[in-house]
């Protein structure tokens, strides 16, 4: 099928490009040259130069390698954070589960980027707060999706057997409960992939996210902005990244949900 | 009855308004926190960093910071309740002031993009799901897997390119010529309409094929009319609440394309408010943000109780 090859092979370049980034681009990403400002493509720099005369397309390799370290750091501490408290809110039930369902409610109820900017207008930029930012966002529904989970998986005979034979809570939720329930959480973590990556570029975007030097797609299309007319290749490029990786994102993550979880269900309704 | 199912009604709603108060408060409260949370002292940022010490004790006495924690937290939700926002630190002018020249702006842009893609994705969803396999079809699916990964933050440039150097036809930054608002609302409302489209087409299809369309037609109903009068209203019921659901993303989608076309709006000033360290006017700007969303919000709840009767026995 040509759509899955398709988002096999952008996902594929993206991984490798940014894995090999260090080995087979010669140029740093951060070399200025300023005699060479705005070029076009030539054989000495393939997409050109940037307004500092920097290279384009190690600037892409090097802004893809910081993509994917900061959006697999954001979702795996999202996961962590989420499904811990999730599955303790579930099993406890109580006034544990009445607040954490008043904390998620305030937090669904608010546009995520919004939280994310107030986070880091007040705690600073760079990659430390982005990351932090962007988990402080995404792990609300897998809270809600473990909770949901965990409420149904407590009543199981082979967790009050558990239960009965003395087990504390760790085990329970580590060594019942979180094995049950890791698929359909990896699931919603692959569908949720594409959303951190255009929270993290919006972000850079705005100048909140990643800073200079270091390159990501969102700051250089960013300075693209600045130079349409002379030289649009330094928007376009960028650009194109961000939509190809997200839309690969966005198709591999529906059909990993359409195969593990074919009616929707458990995510509809934990949401 | 009739008596009954107004208390049902009010039930539901009084509900809905009872949990915006504790949402609201928990956001108030985030804020506030984040705020004390923050690295570096407020005061060195208002006074710099060679001020005498006696000034800095009279200015943390001044602003209240040297108080206890309880009650800078009751003054300020006091001070919230009678509207008292404090001052800009750079302009010096009220922040109310401040929001009330950005936000009507930010409301006019988001608003001319949710028109917009209601514009765009309900007739285009219709026309998709009256000929699954149409060559409207097409286009409906089209639209909407490319808008759905396609950012405003790309959108904006591509347009903005279409625009400045093929067709000159639009202005493409600022806010003060005619039409200058038309590229800023297609880059913001195109994605949202990327969105819709999957909706209305999704179901105005499920409408279509239930029993009381099958009996109008069977009437004698023209298809379109059938279509029209029976399927399409209640297809439209769920578009209505993405639509109302979705103005927040709208509206803090605008702070991106506010950036791209430099639109003075409260995107705009939030941005160059965390740059210049201006926390009162962040503040501001974030909570106008948070409780314009949380009445929209309550607002499409409330609304689909009304337009849908089912929603009130559920």
């Amino acid at each position: 099928m040509p759509r899955r090859m398709l988002v096999l092979l952008i996902l594929g370049l993206w991984l490798l490009s940014s894995l090999a980034a260090p080995l087979f681009i010669a140029r740093s990403y951060a070399s200025l040259d300023l005699s060479a400002r705005l070029q076009g493509p030539s054989l000495g720099h393939p997409l050109g130069t940037d307004d500092l005369g920097r290279d384009v397309l190690a600037r892409l390799c090097y802004g893809g390698r910081v993509s994917l370290g900061v959006v697999t750091a954001s979702l795996f501490l999202a996961l962590c954070l989420g499904s811990l408290v999730g599955l303790a809110s579930g099993y406890l039930g109580g006034w544990c589960d009445r607040g954490t369902v008043f904390l998620t409610d305030v937090l669904l109820a608010l546009p995520g980027i919004l939280l994310a900017i107030t986070i880091l207008a007040y705690v600073g930029r760079g990659v430390v707060p982005l990351i932090l930012a962007l988990s402080c966002t995404a792990w609300v529904g897998y809270a809600r999706l473990a909770r949901s989970m965990a409420l149904s998986l407590r009543q199981r005979e082979y967790t009050q057997a558990s239960l009965a034979s003395g087990a504390g809570l760790p085990r329970v939720l580590f060594r019942h409960l979180l094995p049950n329930c890791a698929g359909l959480l990896a699931v919603q973590a692959a569908a949720g992939a594409a959303s951190v990556l255009l929270a993290e570029a919006g972000l850079s975007f705005l100048g909140l996210g990643i800073q200079p030097p270091m390159p990501s797609w969102g700051e250089m299309l960013s300075t693209g902005c600045d130079y349409l007319l002379e030289a649009p290749h330094l928007a376009l490029i960028p650009g194109a990244a961000i939509f190809l990786v997200v839309w690969a994102l966005n198709t591999l993550g529906e059909e990993m949900a359409a195969s593990f979880d074919p009616k929707g269900k458990a995510i509809a309704l934990a949401l | 009855m009739q008596r009954l199912e107004g208390v049902r009604v009010s039930r539901y709603a009084l509900a809905r308004i009872l949990l915006f108060f504790p949402t609201l408060w928990g956001l108030l409260t985030l804020v506030f926190f984040l705020n004390r949370a923050m690295p570096g002292d407020p005061v060195e940022i208002m006074l710099g960093e060679n001020a005498a010490p006696a000034r800095r004790v009279e200015m943390r006495h001044a602003l209240g910071l040297d108080r206890p924690l309880a009650v800078q937290y009751g003054d300020y939700l006091a001070g919230l309740a009678t509207g008292r926002l404090g001052r800009s630190l750079r302009t010096g002018r009220p922040v109310s002031a401040e929001l009330a020249d950005a936000f009507p702006r930010t409301l006019e842009l988001g608003c001319c993009a949710m028109l917009l893609a209601c514009l765009v994705a309900v007739p285009l969803g219709t026309a998709a799901a009256r000929r699954p396999g149409g060559p409207w079809d097409a286009t409906a699916r089209f639209i909407s897997s490319a808008g759905f990964s396609l950012p405003s933050f790309f959108l904006g440039p591509l347009l903005i390119l279409a625009f400045a150097v093929k067709y000159p036809w639009l202005p493409v930054s600022g806010a003060d010529e005619p039409g200058s608002i038309v590229l800023p609302s297609l880059a913001l409302g195109l994605p949202l309409a990327a969105l819709l489209v999957r909706i209305v087409r999704t179901s105005v299809g499920e409408e279509a094929h239930r029993e009381y369309v099958r009996a109008a037609l069977a009437r004698g109903l023209r298809e379109g009319t059938a279509f029209r009068r029976h399927a399409l209203r209640n297809a439209l019921l769920p578009v209505v609440t993405v639509a109302g659901l979705q103005f927040g993303a709208v509206l803090t989608g605008a702070i991106i394309t506010e950036k791209i076309f430099r639109w003075p709006g409260l995107g705009t000033l939030v941005l160059t408010a965390i740059t210049g360290r201006d926390y009162p006017v962040v503040q501001g700007a974030v909570l106008l943000f948070a409780v314009t969303v949380l009445t929209v919000n309550l607002g499409t709840d409330l609304l689909y109780a009304r337009i849908d009767p089912r929603v009130r026995y559920a």
